[in-house]
């Protein structure tokens, strides 16, 4: 019994974990099919940047968050402006180009001497509480409302919202949203900002569970595709969906197997869903387009 | 006279008739100015183990050479078939692995396990990619790029084949120099032989598949069959660069799954130029000793690769074999509009 219920506690920490890290790639791909590779780069740039406001400028953690936030959506803009836009609609350059400059990016940082356990970012409420007989750390309760409400509030943003409702437009039919006056190229950077900064949100929330290693971000990245392929590439409610299809899964194999299969799950789970549905468990079935 | 005004002429030089590969000779010195760079590349690979000044720099060259086998695998599958594969790193992990277990277990010389390993690996490989051929563009980079990962982590995680150590005291070859002329023979064989494999039926077949697959299928081919036999040389090509480098490294290990093998070669690839097969090795031969200057950098030099790779993608896409050959084979000057 009490094994059930760390599973289900433990196991929703890590699929609204999942879906944090995977919200932002999902964002870029749906609007503006940018399959984004440098999103771990980001979600990694923004720890330290948060670390470096907060232990070299001696700002408030919060200014600093906030202050990053900022910072990382324009990097995420520029990185769109100067590259991306150039190579934008061949499939096979974008790849290659966000991988390139997400490998510069991490390899960057550990060249400069960011690595090791020195780097690491305070928890927002310090302690534990039991649930049931189970100890969680506050910070992780912290994750779990702040990722829950993130979601939601994203489904109201692109629900309800005239730029929500365009990027929306512009993921289901590029051309049609073209003819009704939405400016594609806007719209691809608008979604390249709030996917980054979705990817330096998960950063800040996720980051102070550990310490910030560089490495962390070529998972994050596996992960994020992960979800998103399980879930439809471009479909943004089927991501969070598989989020917790893949969390659990990961949570049971850790139980039952042992921690060493918990990325094996992961790329399990992109090569059978590519091999049997690649358009996802969630997403439309776009024939044609993915396989002959 | 500004721009606006003027527009560049090209013209073909007098030997091309027609079409790509198609020539007139009528004299030694048009034959000369076909065969010259031909041959160029051929006698420099044959001189370069001579020329190297340390045994440091001869292990750099069969280096490259795995590189540009690599490379090329890369530009065929991308660039003849439409089949954009990010998995080297998956063929060097399989040749090597099964080259390692031949030699250990069964004893095999390298010169019958490498063969072995090529021809298994290639199959295992293709057997592997099989279910994963009807996927098109973004969907089966992905994958590829999913499998040497997933190996890595599943010998990692089961303990098998060595583990995280590797398998240890794999034999090497006895004599340097057949060491390395091996792997340039194989690169010089390999290299002309898929220039022309792409212009034989097959490889017109591939291109096709390549520029339009219901095309093909509507004539009543069979895509699967085509694109299967373009994975087995493909991988056949890695496998046999895998197999050769747990040799001469003399051990198998979890790095023969790094990406630096799934990267570099596309990085060789778009900076030598996609599409002319030449132009990969030649980036191999360019990248892999920068990367090897800068080894003293640690990680600088894989963001120096990046950059380099980006900065060739986004601004000069075609690379240096296309820009190369237009100036070699065409008269180019400036004309009034």
């Amino acid at each position: 019994m009490d094994i059930l219920i760390e599973i289900l506690i433990y196991g929703s920490i890590r699929s609204i974990t999942l879906a944090l890290m995977a919200l932002g790639f999902a964002l870029v791909y749906g609007t503006s099919r940018v399959p984004n590779f440098a999103h771990g780069a980001l979600y990694i740039i923004n720890g330290f940047i948060v670390w470096s406001f907060l232990r070299l400028l001696g700002l408030n953690y919060f200014f600093s968050i906030l202050l990053a936030i900022i910072v990382i959506g324009v990097i995420g803009a520029l990185i769109y402006q100067i590259i991306l836009i150039r190579v934008r609609g061949i499939a096979i350059s974008e790849i290659i180009a966000s991988y390139a400059i997400g490998l510069a990016i991490l390899e960057g940082l550990r060249w400069g001497g960011f690595k090791g356990m020195t780097y690491t970012l305070p928890t927002f409420i310090q302690g534990s509480i039991f649930i049931v007989g189970v100890p969680v750390d506050l910070h992780r309760i912290v994750v779990l409302i702040c990722g829950a409400a993130l979601i939601g509030f994203l489904w109201l943003f692109t629900h309800y919202t005239r730029i929500g409702l365009a990027l929306r437009g512009m993921a289901q039919d590029e051309r049609a949203a073209l003819m009704l006056g939405i400016d594609s190229d806007r719209m691809a950077v608008v979604a390249m900002v709030f996917g980054s900064m979705l990817a330096g949100l998960a950063a800040v929330l996720l980051l102070p569970l550990g310490n910030i290693v560089v490495e962390s971000g070529y998972n994050v990245l596996i992960l994020a595709i992960a979800v998103c392929i399980v879930g439809g590439l471009g479909s943004w409610m089927g991501a969070v969906l598989a989020a917790f299809l893949i969390g659990f899964a990961q949570i049971l194999t850790e139980v039952y197997l042992g921690t060493h299969f918990k990325t094996v799950v992961a790329l399990l789970a992109i090569i059978i869903t590519l091999i049997l549905r690649p358009s996802g468990l969630f997403g439309r079935q776009k024939e044609l387009e993915e396989r002959v | 006279m500004e721009i606006g005004h003027r527009r560049k002429e090209r013209l073909d030089r007098g030997v091309k008739v027609r079409t790509e590969g198609l020539y007139a000779l009528m004299s030694w010195r048009e034959l000369g100015y076909l065969t010259m760079p031909r041959l160029v590349l051929i006698i420099g690979m044959l001189i370069l183990p001579l020329v190297m000044p340390s045994m440091y720099w001869q292990r750099v060259i069969s280096i490259v050479c795995i590189y540009a086998l690599l490379s090329l695998s890369f530009d065929f599958l991308a660039h003849f078939v439409g089949l954009v594969s990010l998995g080297g790193a998956f063929f060097i992990g399989s040749g090597g692995y099964i080259a390692a277990i031949l030699n250990t277990i069964l004893g095999l010389p390298p010169m019958v396990s490498i063969p072995i390993s090529t021809l298994l690996g290639a199959v295992i490989c293709t057997l592997f990619l099989f279910p994963c051929l009807p996927l098109r563009g973004v969907y089966f980079a992905i994958i590829t790029l999913m499998f040497p990962l997933l190996l890595g982590r599943v010998i990692e995680a089961l303990d098998i084949l060595g583990g995280t150590d590797g398998i240890l005291g794999v034999g090497s070859f006895t004599n340097s120099w057949v060491e390395q002329y091996f792997i340039i023979l194989m690169v010089l064989f390999y290299l002309f032989g898929m220039r022309r494999l792409v212009n034989l039926d097959i490889g017109l077949v591939f291109r096709a598949v390549m520029d339009n697959d219901q095309a093909v299928r509507a004539s009543g081919i069979n895509l699967t069959y085509y694109k299967t036999v373009a994975v087995f040389i493909a991988s056949s090509m890695g496998c046999l660069a895998g197999g050769y480098l747990a040799h001469i490294y003399m051990w198998a290990g979890l790095s023969m799954f790094a990406l630096d093998f799934s990267i570099l070669p596309i990085a060789a690839t778009v900076i030598g130029g996609s599409g002319t097969l030449v132009g990969p090795v030649l980036g191999a031969f360019i990248l892999v000793p920068i990367s090897e200057l800068l080894r003293a950098f640690g990680t600088l030099r894989i963001v120096f690769y990046a950059l380099i790779l980006l900065a060739f993608i986004v601004f000069r896409s075609e690379g240096i074999m296309v820009y190369g050959q237009r100036k070699y084979q065409q008269f180019e000057k400036w004309v009034k509009v």
